[in-house]
């Protein structure tokens, strides 16, 4: 089944054009990856594909209902209502966690699910409680995010977008946060979660990472979606700007 | 005449500076927020009259104010003024105030990361539920240290409603001082001044303390 479809979307920032024509779905279960140099328009794409940013052109769908479809060659979007609705299908994890920082861990996690979803106490608590020991943060539960190092933070980010039950979970580059040790602690829950066959949609610099765990990989360049295919296809592609991306990461190491 | 006459005499005086300031907070801290939202309005005439509302409070001495909201509607509207008085002056010391906690309001509101807004969002907070339960705490805490610098000046400011002759304690002050060619009730006065603002400092230090739980 197809989880997330986007077509022809059009994205420009005053005069700058960040999404060029970019089209891609993603299907239920998979984990894609997308990578590219900083400015190509990962993440515009995924704040896009998540309603924080809105497309000039493009449609937009999750599970086959519409967010936004094209009327005359612009982005035309569903009411607030319907958007509201669509926007349980999917939750996002931020570069800086934006966790809330009056809430204690527990809370984070269930505020939303008792407040918004309005769903029993007794079931969120225990889903709750499920995800952090999934997480490795059970003895953190009333602990305040500031007492919290970074990859526990962004831990208890992942397991508030959980919480909310989603279908597909977006990452907005998860990892450049924090150092190489905590981005361990983190890449490792992730990959717990592409091994439930969670839906993902990554946007990262991690490149060993994104070929370990994707299913398939986007390498976007300029605003273009360059490159597409699984990880062998795309690392092994004799495409220049792929290599050449390539090439100056491994330079720098 | 003893000190402990002088300072009986000036206890009614104390009682009414008091009820100047819990009044004009109990109105000027939600009228603020209000002034706030229409200065950080989408709407242009909205946030341009607020512009000028907080413009022409911030820009002007309380004293004139005071003038004109109490003898504002005798000269306007020849309308009778003389129960009109007490409620002159909290009204003075209300909108003036607004004005500055508004500005206040909105420094800690813009402090407040973009990031909050969207996580919210994404959790399928409404925009009340967001400013409720996300923005407002983590506002306060912002704000806290600045609020407290006006309430310490609203304290001091109450003496001002002596202008329009209403006997508040500084105002009686005046007047023992003038009757009995005596400083005692200056000092009175400050040593009053002095502690009210201690008892203000150190509530709202406590409350800081308390909401010192994050970051």
């Amino acid at each position: 089944m197809v989880y997330l479809k986007m077509e022809n979307v059009s994205k420009k920032f005053d005069d700058l054009e960040v999404l060029k024509d970019i089209s891609f779905q993603v299907n239920e279960g998979e984990v894609v990856s997308i990578i590219g140099p900083s400015g190509s328009g990962k993440s515009t794409l995924l704040r896009c594909a998540t309603l924080l940013e809105m497309m000039d052109c493009g449609s937009l769908s999750y599970l086959g209902e519409d967010a936004a479809i094209i009327i005359d060659g612009k982005a035309v979007y569903a009411k607030k209502k319907e958007l509201n609705k669509i926007k349980e299908n999917f939750g996002l994890v931020f570069q800086n966690f934006n966790l809330f920082p009056h809430f204690t861990v527990l809370k984070n996690i269930t505020d939303a699910p008792l407040n918004v979803q309005k769903r029993p106490k007794a079931e969120v608590m225990k889903e709750a409680e499920e995800l952090l020991e999934k997480m490795g943060l059970s003895d953190k539960r009333d602990y305040y995010p500031h007492q919290l190092s970074g990859g526990q933070q962004q831990r208890v980010a992942i397991a508030r977008a959980l919480a909310m039950n989603p279908k597909v979970l977006f990452f907005d580059e998860p990892t450049s946060a924090l150092d190489p040790e905590l981005t361990g602690e983190v890449l490792k829950v992730i990959k717990s979660l592409a091994e439930t066959k969670m839906t993902m949609v990554i946007v990262t610099h991690e490149m060993e990472f994104a070929r370990n765990i994707s299913d398939r990989i986007i390498f976007m360049d300029k605003g273009y979606i360059e490159l597409e295919g699984s990880a062998e296809e795309v690392f092994e592609a004799k495409h220049e700007r792929m290599q050449e991306f390539l090439g100056k990461l491994t330079k720098n190491v | 005449m003893s000190l402990f006459t002088i300072i009986s005499l000036m206890s009614e005086g104390m009682y009414r500076t008091v009820g100047i300031f819990v009044l004009t907070l109990l109105f000027s801290l939600p009228l603020g927020l209000i002034v706030c939202f229409g200065r950080m309005s989408k709407n242009f005439i909205i946030r341009t009259i607020t512009k000028i509302y907080i413009s022409i409070l911030r820009g002007t001495p309380l004293m004139l104010q005071l003038m004109v909201v109490y003898f504002g509607p005798y000269y306007l509207f020849k309308m009778s003024i003389g129960e009109w008085r007490y409620p002159a002056i909290i009204v003075a010391f209300a909108i003036n105030y607004a004005a500055y906690f508004a500005e206040i309001y909105r420094s800690g509101i813009e402090a407040i990361p973009k990031g909050q807004y969207e996580a919210a969002g994404l959790l399928g907070y409404n925009k009340i539920q967001t400013f409720v339960k996300i923005i407002l705490p983590q506002v306060v805490k912002i704000i806290l240290p600045s609020v407290t610098n006006e309430v310490i000046t609203l304290v001091k400011d109450t003496s001002l409603a002596y202008t329009l002759s209403y006997l508040e304690m500084f105002a009686l002050a005046k007047q023992i001082a003038a009757a009995q060619t005596t400083m005692v009730p200056f000092v009175v006065a400050g040593v009053f001044y002095y502690i009210f603002n201690l008892l203000v400092s150190v509530t709202m230090e406590q409350f800081e303390k308390k909401i010192n739980y994050f970051k």
